[in-house]
């Protein structure tokens, strides 16, 4: 160890002095020129009135954050990122330890399942809402075909996956879940193999059925890795303003608007930078504080 | 207690391929500590996860204090089960781990902290209740094990080399305090083992398994003066007993009896040996070389002596083997056959 780390020194460090500074320069302009930069020019803009195709631009003060406090719509913003970003975690974990289990075992064809159950993760998001939202389609949608076909509904008066609040809260909150799930399965699924099999065999031996071993041995012990796959849903879900863009686009009547989707509409479509960059500094708070258990996490897996 | 019985049980793990186990039939005795002895890949661990309901046989039967079990779960067994890497759960406490099995099998909760202050104080590890496995060495976590398999009074108790994650040290004093706990609670227990002197020093019968076939059961006295066949004669023993062909049949004698001539009395068989090789390991030597002349000429044979100063490499002694210590075995089966009068010049 002593010897390996001397020598690494010596080619780092010691034959040339500018090598570190080159290899670090890449990741330092990026976080400053694609992180600090805009995330510095949003605070700026937060504190002024910068609106797209006016040049002047006056400092107002807490003027940009009084009047989105009192709009409507950003309430509804943050209470439809909060259920966004909670529900489709809850609908995640459940589905992905369900899939984990599933995909434990060796079956024939258990392959070209994880292939498939791996593709909405591999496939761009775009591609993915613009398929949810022909499935979720007022005139064309495969579910509403399916349940007129069977005669639960009649012709033309199916729901509106995506016409009426309810309905399209919860229609982008399973496709977020359907999103994220991949994800989650796939670390859940590295965390169930990595526990020594020989612990649920004890279990089994001791007395314990099924579920007993699921919730007092193996979750209990994925309890890291599991935490892994919450915080990182949760960051996917809460910044992410794809799915509602392209499902909704925030309607009907910005009932699906989210944080990110709402700061897109005002300050790029609407044009008023100011409230939109406002709107974006609010999450910052949120993801810090997700950002601080992340990394607590990590620094507890490193110690044991 | 109770007696685990098995009728011709047979594990295929691949289809057309060799039984993992084949056709295995024994019945332990009552409180009886009886240990699978063998190579790895002999079946005996498989075996074992057999009687415990982890592994489906793929034919025969398994019965445990007189009732078939082959279609029951683990839990439903009346076994505990004691894992070569001990697999006590990591996020519990020691005293939560011991506590597990009776949970898992709803004894009522104002029964828990009784029991397991009885088991974690037979195992003297009534100190470690809080702690959690990490924190304990080997042999402690060994013992939470044994523990947390006693707590709920088993029937029958499965050892899957529980020792062999031990440094050699702390092994042997590991073996005595299992025996010690077998003797003061009397469960009949089934051992599995690959290291011989643990199965000699404390099966009260030992099973030797080899490729998942039976090859004996017997005492450790039995297995070792009278091997079933030539398996088990070179299984058993260190250095393994020597065997050479001679004519139509194979003889076996013990490195302990193949000694230099003045030692011994009685009717014995002379035999020339050319010393090859000479280890001195403290309370003996084992010298290993080659018989000359007669029809051995140039066999191979290994002599254990407690004292070997009289001897150098390479030169050639008068050794002999007392008759009374010869085994015999056929050829073509390597079994066992009676004694016989062979030619030996």
């Amino acid at each position: 160890m002593a010897i390996g780390s001397a020598r690494f020194k010596s080619v780092g460090a010691g034959q040339s002095p500018f090598l570190s500074a080159a290899m670090f320069a890449p990741a330092a302009l990026y976080i400053l020129l694609l992180v600090a930069g805009p995330f510095l020019l949003a605070v700026f803009y937060a504190f002024s009135d910068a609106r797209i195709g006016n040049a002047e631009l006056h400092f107002v003060g807490l003027e940009n954050f009084r009047s989105i406090l009192q709009s409507p719509s950003f309430r509804v913003a943050i209470r439809n990122s909060i259920i966004f970003t909670i529900g489709s975690q809850l609908v995640v974990i459940v589905s992905a330890n369900i899939l984990a289990i599933a995909l434990e075992n060796t079956f024939r064809g258990r392959g070209l399942v994880r292939f498939l159950i791996l593709l909405p993760w591999v496939a761009p998001i775009s591609l993915g809402a613009i398929g949810w939202k022909w499935i979720l389609d007022s005139i064309y949608s495969v579910i509403s075909w399916t349940l007129v076909a069977l005669h639960f509904f009649k012709p033309f008066s199916a729901p509106m996956w995506l016409g009426e609040p309810h309905l399209a809260i919860a229609s982008v909150l399973l496709v977020h879940s359907w999103r994220v799930i991949p994800f989650s399965t796939v670390i859940l699924l590295a965390g169930r193999t990595a526990i020594p099999k020989d612990i649920p065999e004890a279990a089994a031996v001791d007395g314990a059925g099924f579920w007993r071993t699921q919730f007092q041995i193996v979750i209990p012990m994925m309890r890291p890795i599991l935490s892994v796959a919450v915080l990182f849903g949760l960051i996917f879900t809460f910044t992410d303003m794809t799915v509602v863009y392209i499902l909704t686009a925030g309607g009907p009547f910005d009932s699906t608007q989210t944080l990110p989707s709402l700061a897109f509409a005002l300050g790029i479509q609407g044009s008023d930078l100011a409230a939109g960059a406002a709107i974006s500094l609010f999450l910052v708070p949120l993801l810090v504080i997700l950002a601080y258990f992340m990394l607590r996490i990590a620094r507890r897996a490193e110690v044991s | 207690m109770a007696v685990v019985e098995t009728r011709n049980l047979t594990k295929v793990f691949k289809e057309g391929h060799l039984g993992a186990v084949n056709r295995v039939s024994f019945e332990t005795r009552e409180g009886e500590f009886l240990v699978f002895l063998g190579p790895s890949g002999s079946g005996k661990t498989t075996l074992l996860r057999m009687i415990a309901g982890l592994e489906i046989p793929t034919s025969g039967e398994i019965l445990i204090g007189g009732q078939l079990v082959n279609d029951l779960s683990p839990r439903d067994r009346r076994i505990a089960m004691v894992f070569q890497s001990y697999a006590l759960y990591p996020h519990l406490s020691v005293y939560k781990n011991i506590a597990f099995p009776l949970k898992a099998q709803n004894v009522p909760r104002e029964q828990h902290r009784k029991k397991v202050e009885w088991a974690a104080s037979l195992l003297g590890i009534g100190a470690l209740l809080e702690r959690k496995p990490r924190e304990l060495s080997g042999g402690e976590r060994q013992r939470v094990a044994l523990a947390r398999a006693i707590v709920r009074e088993p029937a029958v108790f499965l050892l899957d080399e529980p020792l062999s994650n031990l440094d050699a040290k702390l092994r042997a004093s590991a073996r005595e305090e299992l025996e010690r706990f077998h003797r003061s609670v009397g469960t009949t227990s089934i051992y599995v083992t690959h290291d011989q002197v643990e199965a000699m020093a404390m099966g009260d019968r030992i099973l030797v398994l080899n490729k998942g076939v039976v090859h004996q059961l017997g005492t450790p006295t039995e297995v070792y003066d009278n091997p079933a066949d030539t398996f088990v004669a070179t299984f058993l023993g260190s250095p393994p007993m020597n065997l050479v062909g001679l004519g139509d049949v194979i003889v076996g004698f013990r490195p302990e009896h193949f000694l230099p001539s003045v030692n011994v009395t009685g009717e014995t068989i002379p035999l020339q040996f050319k010393v090859g090789n000479m280890e001195y390991l403290g309370s003996e030597w084992i010298v290993s070389g080659t018989i000359v002349g007669g029809k051995l000429d140039s066999k191979k044979a290994v002599s254990r002596l407690a004292s070997a100063q009289h001897l150098g490499l390479d030169g050639v002694y008068d050794f002999v083997v007392p008759v009374r210590t010869l085994k015999f075995f056929d050829p073509a089966t390597q079994q066992r056959v009676p004694p016989r009068d062979i030619q030996w010049q």
